[in-house]
Order: C-alpha cells, then structure tokens, then sequence
C-alpha cells in the first residue's frame, strides 16, 4: 500500500487565505451583478397592459396558492406558541389572559412576518428561480430579447409587485389565523378559558406592531423576490444547474430575511 | 444585408471566432456551416447581440450594430425574428399566445386584428387549427413550425435560424427547410441558417459560409460546395459513406 504523503498545515492555512480575495471578488462581482440586474427591472415597460396581465397572473401563482400553507403552518405555531406559553407560566402569580397576549406578540412580532417569509422563500423563491432559470436553460430568455422585450423586466417586475402587494395581506392572514388557532388549542386543552383568551388577545395591544410587521413583510418579500429571480435568471447549464440555483436562492434570502429582521428590528422597535 | 466585419470572440481566453468578415444578401438563404463546436452558434449570437464580440463590426444596412446602448439594440430586434435550436417556444402559453406574444408587445393591433394575423401565421407553416395546443403536445417538428410562425408574426427583416432541423427525421427537416427558403423569398428577407445538415446545404444553400475552428474557411453555393479544393470542406461535406462512395465512384 502507498502511503500518502500528509500535506503540511502551513500549506492548507496559506491555501485558505489565498482563496479569501477570489470569494472577496466572487461576492463583489455578484453584488454588482444583483443591482444591474435591478436597474433592468426597474426599467420603463414596453406594454403596460401586458405587464398587467402578467402580473394578475403572479398574484395568482405567488399569492393566492401561497394561501393554503400559509393557513395551514399559521394555525399549527398559533397553537404551539399557546400551549408553550401555558405550560411555561404555570405559576398562579401569571394571570392566564397572559397566554393570549403572549399568542398575540409572538406571532404579530415575529412568527407571522418573519417565518413565514423564510416558508416562503423556500415555496416562492424556488418556484421562481426553477421558472426563470429553466426559461434561460431553454434559450425562452434569449428568445425574448431577441424580440426586443426586456426580458428581465418582463419577467421580474410582476413577480415582485405581485409579491410586495400580496404579502402583506399573507401576513394579516396568517395572524389572524395563528391567533385562532392559538385559541383553539388553548381552551380545546384547557389550559385557559375562552374569555381569558380573547382578554389576553385584547390587553395592552399597541397596534405600531401591526405597521411594523407590514414593514417587515414588505422587505422580506423585496428580498425573496429579487434574490431568487436573481439566481435563476444568471443560470448557467442545465437542470442540475437551475436545482442548484434554486437551492442557493433559498439559502441566500433566507439568511438576508434574517439579517435585514434584525436591522429593522433595532431600527423600528428601538 | 447584414455585414460581418473582422469578427473576434473568446472564451476563458480561448479563440472561438477568428476575424471572420462575411456578408449575408437580402431574400436569399444564407448558411454558416460547419462541425459541432466550430462556433456556428457563437457567431449568429454574436451578431444578433446575444453574445458581445470582443472587436469588430456588425452592421445592419446602415447601422453599425454592435455600439448600439441596449435600447437602441431593441429597436432592431423588432426587425429580427430567430429561431432557435430548442424552439424556445413559452411553456406556459399556448401556441396561439406564443404567436401571438410579439404583436401583444409590439404591434398595436386590436384583438380582432392580432387574432387575424396569428391565424395566417399558424396556416402559413401548415399548423392552423393547433391553436389551443401547449408546446408539450407538440412534436418536434411542430414546435419548430410554431417557433416560425412567432418569429414572421411582426414581418421581420431579418430571420435567424440556428440549426432549425437538428433532431428531425429526414423529411420533416426538408419541410422546415423548405419552408424557411419560401419565406425568404415571400417577404424578401435576410436569412441565416445554423447547420451542419449537407441535405439542408444541398436543399436551400443559396449562399454558404464554412467555419472551422472559428475561421471562415470557404464561401461559395449548393453548386460550387461540391467541386471546392478546401480539404477541410471537403471532409466535411464528404464525411458519411454515402457521400464518399458517390465521390469515389464520381457520381
């Protein structure tokens, strides 16, 4: 058997480094990239009436078949933030309407602006980048801009209007429905009554934390958007290639929401 | 007339067009042939701008193409309708909203008008009546004829080909051919056909260009390809056994 030689660490650490500078330009050269592809969305349509329609159809695909798991994970966390709460303040010096505005802040702060937009960047963005890298894949990108069509525009832009516009309204369901389903587990349990619950609900409610969710929702669906168009639209390859694209779309804007959830946290809420 | 002039274009440093000048005629059929890899289809999307060339000229008529901002480009893709090697036809639309797509954007038309045109689109290229049809019930050669009918929908001047019959039987590929030679000369148009088809260079080659290795190697017709002293052409053209017995036995 022929042993291999061991390779020094010196040489692995000087490797490291020497590869620092290439991902330094790597990310450059991507972060240009993203906002040129940005300013071509941005850029005056060709036909109004036909991004209309488009984007009518991208309400419906982004929007309204995003309803379903939205309803489904939003009752499920509203129940599960209930019953943590109640098991959690088992102490008689908690009042239990406690457990109602617990319910409340969690998910209008947090659970229906933050998570559910990492679901829907997992839903959405990979739904976007598999459509729009398979158009490039399959030359329909290249055919549009030898029609004279701003392909990136005419691809993009609805996306993202439909989903800045229909996201927030996503989000006031899924509070909605997190809330109800909080009540549902909370006295189907009977870890706290009816009344208590909806007191609870009711109790010390500021209603900026509705705005500042909004607000948070709206970024995130800018950043699910962009980021995932982003990725599908530079593929490059085949269909490993647009698998591989949709993946990184999902990973990249999921640790964008969570980076920007921070900053605007400390931004509004300070 | 589209000129081509001292063509340059690499990748990862790698020569892929070789000052290539050429010029392709109005209302003729003009084909780039040459071997898998000789960079057909680099240079028919170099010139219509789907790749940059790295120095050179393409001018459309008068106008010098290739220092065009990208909104001025779009004015003359209007006038360029492309077929491409995959059909690019949208998934999503059905034959009659893919037809009808550029006269959405473009056209002005009304409804009544579109739909007119869309219609004398689909029965020029023998496929009326599949206008409800998506591009997944189609066959090859039927999403090759509905790519046709997208591209003359605005009467374009100007008509890319890139290798329009590759993964047909035999005879559909010779209607596409045919089909693409009558066009020209229906609406006096400017065509370039991809190939590497010698029964496509034989059917409608009314001008031909052969590259190798990114180099203009040959210029000439049909009639002339056949009697050429380029040795490189020559193992093109006679590359089957079929063509070699024809030629060895002087046929």
């Amino acid at each position: 058997m022929v042993r291999q030689p061991r390779q020094s660490p010196f040489i692995i650490k000087f490797a490291v480094i020497g590869t620092k500078p290439d991902r330094m330009l790597k990310f450059l050269h991507e972060f240009g990239n993203y906002w040129i592809l940005m300013g071509k969305v941005f850029s005056k349509p060709e036909n109004y009436s036909v991004y209309y329609r488009q984007t009518l159809r991208e309400f419906i695909s982004l929007g309204l078949y995003s309803i379903g798991i939205v309803v489904i994970i939003s009752v499920f966390m509203g129940a599960v933030i209930t019953l943590q709460t109640a098991y959690n303040t088992d102490n008689p010096i908690y009042p239990s309407y406690l457990i109602g505005l617990g319910c409340r802040d969690s998910i209008i702060l947090e659970f229906s602006s933050t998570v559910i937009a990492l679901i829907l960047a997992g839903k959405v963005g990979s739904n976007i980048t598999s459509e729009i890298g398979t158009m490039r894949v399959t030359e329909q990108i290249d055919a549009l801009e030898m029609m004279g069509v701003n392909s990136a525009s005419f691809l993009i832009l609805p996306k993202i209007t439909a989903t800045l516009l229909f996201n927030p309204f996503l989000t006031l369901i899924s509070i909605v429905v997190g809330i109800a389903g909080g009540w549902i587990a909370g006295v189907g349990a009977g870890v706290v009554t009816s009344s208590d619950f909806i007191y609870g609900i009711q109790y010390a409610f500021i209603p900026y934390y509705i705005l500042y969710s909004m607000i948070k929702t709206v970024f995130f669906a800018f950043i699910i958007t962009t980021v995932a168009a982003y990725h599908g639209y530079f593929v490059e390859g085949g269909s490993l290639e647009v698998g591989r694209a949709s993946t990184k779309a999902v990973v990249y804007s999921s640790i964008l929401i969570l980076l920007t959830n921070v900053i605007l946290t400390q931004l509004m809420l300070s | 007339m589209i000129r081509v002039k001292n063509i340059y274009k690499s990748f990862d440093g790698r020569n892929v067009l070789d000052d290539i000048s050429v010029t392709f005629e109005p209302g003729m059929t003009n084909l780039i042939i040459g071997s898998s890899g000789s960079g057909k289809t680099v240079l028919l999307k170099s010139i219509v701008g789907l790749h940059e060339a790295d120095s050179g000229e393409i001018w459309y008529e008068d106008t010098l193409f290739n220092t065009l901002n990208f909104h001025e480009r779009k004015e003359i893709r209007k006038q360029i309708g492309m077929l491409f090697q995959g059909s690019a036809l949208f998934d999503s639309l059905s034959v009659e909203d893919n037809v009808r797509f550029p006269l959405d954007m473009f056209s002005g038309l009304n409804t009544r008008e579109k739909k007119e045109r869309v219609n004398f689109c689909l029965e020029r290229v023998n496929l009326a009546g599949t206008n409800k049809l998506f591009p997944s019930e189609l066959s090859g050669g039927m999403k090759k004829r509905a790519a046709i009918a997208r591209a003359i929908a605005l009467n374009p001047r100007y008509l890319f080909c890139d290798e329009p019959n590759s993964g047909l039987d035999p005879i559909t590929a010779i209607l596409i051919d045919n089909l693409i030679k009558e066009i020209t000369e229906e609406y006096n148009i400017t065509t370039v056909v991809n190939t590497h088809d010698m029964n496509s260079v034989m059917e409608i080659g009314e001008k031909i260009v052969f590259i190798s290795e990114g180099q203009k190697c040959w210029e000439g017709n049909s009639k002339e390809i056949l009697n050429s002293d380029c040795k490189l052409l020559n193992d093109f053209v006679f590359a089957n056994a079929l063509a070699k017995q024809l030629k060895n036995t002087g046929v």
